[in-house]
């Protein structure tokens, strides 16, 4: 917990709807500086757009996030300061195909940070070796396999020196011989003190790293709890039913 | 030679080459037959209605040399003026496809509803009407020249076309790449300019060249203006000496050569994108 006890990212009275679809319902949860969240529920349950509305890839319409003092609202100039504290890691990597690992990690520090060609170029070899790939920089994500590119998303993200980290399901798209190579950089990174919202099915590495679990499901926040409370005794009989499932296989 | 190469030992590899190499033999020898059939065609119709062929004439109305200097015919005079006519509106009517294929995805409603409007508007009138309209309503309007109203008929009649793709190009562009880049918290148009356009680019390049040459093609149009272009000289020259076959044959070829080379230079473009994307 931050020593001022104010939260890094505060949600409260979210709601969201697709059309008539309510997919976020009455959302409240702060997550204080260098805690790690693990948001875990079935499928279509709103996890992403929960994550998503923290950095504004989606909007939500009522309620309220606050994101390191700063209140998202239609202000894009508030929209660019949170999005530059925040980084997030996707499902599908989403590297950009037609620039060099390197460079991947290069654009977003110069175009929105405008921070030198040089030290541009060392901060992104720096991210780089941090997650074990520094010899793959002059590649293009094309030749690169699953874990490494997600290893490179990491570093991009990274390199933009965010206070926050967003994980959308990082492993879910990988083979399992490359889940490992992936969750280990994130222990690493949670284990040097980053605020961390993962939304992931890895129980194991939920009970590794995580300070707080966040059960979701049908758009609604179900339960809360520590891991060791998640796992050993859930309050909600959802939940139960969930990690049954999940832990089953 | 490939009777051999197609015997049992040949490797697969090897079959599949010569396979491929006869099939474009095939098809070189059966273009070579239609073009001749039709050149005799064209010759037996000439030769039915008495034409009396004066390619020998035909020089004259490309170059002549006299004193030793070269000067330019009505025809070389006039593909130049269409050379020039392509070659503005070409950029125009991709700045002018750029613009309106932004406006159709952006945000805003006024935005999107003119550039509707615009495509609706160009795309389902006569290009022929268009350019009668651009010459004797908005030239005398903005008082420009008739080249200029030409070029810009040009321009924003292609421009709808080449906003279509470039639209299509864009919304090919996956969208996690838009939204790793936003959430990079690169800026509009940093997203556009780095990360959205360089993919969408080599998408749009073979559809764009197929609008450039329909460009170079519709220049022609601009003759009913009198615009001195290659179309308007080949007519005048027609009325003053009656050679209709050789003389428009001559300008065909023209356009030919402008539309190749044109196809050509995309093709380069495209090769130079295919390979830095993956290299
Ligand atoms: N852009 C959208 N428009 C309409 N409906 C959407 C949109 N995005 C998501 N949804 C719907 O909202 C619901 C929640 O989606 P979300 O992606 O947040 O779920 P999730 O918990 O991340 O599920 P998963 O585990 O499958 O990723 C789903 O039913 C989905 O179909
Ligand atoms: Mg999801």
């Amino acid at each position: 917990m931050s020593r001022d006890g104010q939260p890094m990212i505060a949600l409260s009275g979210v709601n969201k709807w697709f059309g008539t679809f309510h997919v976020l319902k009455d959302i409240d949860l702060e997550i204080h500086a260098g805690q790690r969240v693990v948001v875990c529920g079935p499928s279509g349950s709103g996890k992403s757009t929960l994550i998503r509305c923290i950095n504004r890839l989606e909007e939500h319409d009522e309620g309220q996030i606050v994101v390191d003092g700063i209140t998202l609202d239609e202000d894009m100039r508030n929209v660019a300061a949170i999005r530059r504290e925040v980084g997030m890691v996707f499902q599908q990597f989403n590297l950009f195909p037609h620039l060099s690992v390197l460079d991947n990690c290069v654009l977003a520090q110069r175009r929105a940070r405008g921070t030198p060609k040089a030290e541009a170029r060392e901060r992104a070899m720096h991210y780089l070796e941090r997650v074990r790939i520094p010899e793959q920089a002059a590649k293009y994500p094309a030749q690169l396999s699953g874990g490494q590119q997600q290893r490179v998303a990491i570093a991009r993200s990274l390199c933009m020196e965010p206070k926050v980290m967003l994980f959308d399901e990082p492993t879910s798209a990988l083979d399992p011989e490359m889940i490992k190579e992936v969750l280990d950089v994130m222990i690493d990174l949670a284990q040097s003190g980053m605020t961390m919202i993962c939304v992931t099915h890895e129980m194991g590495f939920a009970r590794k790293v995580a300070d707080k679990m966040v059960f979701m499901d049908h758009g609604r926040i179900v339960e809360t709890a520590p891991p060791d409370r998640f796992f050993a005794a859930p309050a909600s009989e959802r939940t139960q039913l969930f990690l049954s499932q999940i832990l089953s296989h | 030679m490939t009777g051999q190469a197609l015997s049992s030992n040949a490797s697969p590899r090897q079959r599949r080459r010569t396979l491929a190499l006869r099939a474009r033999l095939i098809d070189i020898a059966s273009f070579v037959v239609f073009v001749a059939a039709l050149g005799w065609l064209v010759l037996r119709g000439a030769q039915g209605m008495g034409y009396n062929w004066q390619w020998f004439r035909v020089p004259r109305y490309l170059w002549r040399v006299i004193d030793g200097q070269v000067i330019w015919g009505p025809l070389t005079k006039g593909l130049l003026v269409t050379l020039q006519i392509s070659a503005i509106a070409m950029v125009l009517s991709l700045v002018i496809g750029l613009t309106v294929a932004l406006l159709r995805l952006s945000p805003s409603f006024v935005g999107r509803g003119i550039a509707r409007v615009y495509l609706e508007v160009i795309r389902n009138t006569p290009l022929l009407v268009q350019v009668l309209i651009f010459y004797f309503i908005i030239a005398q309007i903005l008082g420009i020249s008739r080249f200029w109203a030409g070029v810009l008929c040009l321009a924003v009649y292609e421009g709808a076309f080449a906003a279509e793709i470039i639209r299509g190009g864009i919304v090919a562009v996956r969208r996690g790449q838009w939204e790793a880049a936003r959430a990079l918290g690169l800026r509009p148009f940093d997203v556009y300019r780095d990360v959205v356009l360089p993919q969408a680019v080599p998408l749009m390049l073979p559809p764009l060249a197929g609008v450039l040459v329909n460009l170079v093609k519709h220049s022609a149009i601009v003759s009913v203006i009198a615009v001195f272009d290659l179309t308007t000289e080949g007519r005048t020259i027609v009325a003053d000496t009656f050679m209709a076959f050789e003389i428009w044959l001559t300008v065909a070829g023209l356009y030919l050569l402008i539309t190749l080379t044109l196809s050509l230079l995309v093709l380069g473009l495209e090769r130079r994108f295919g390979r830095s994307r993956h290299a």
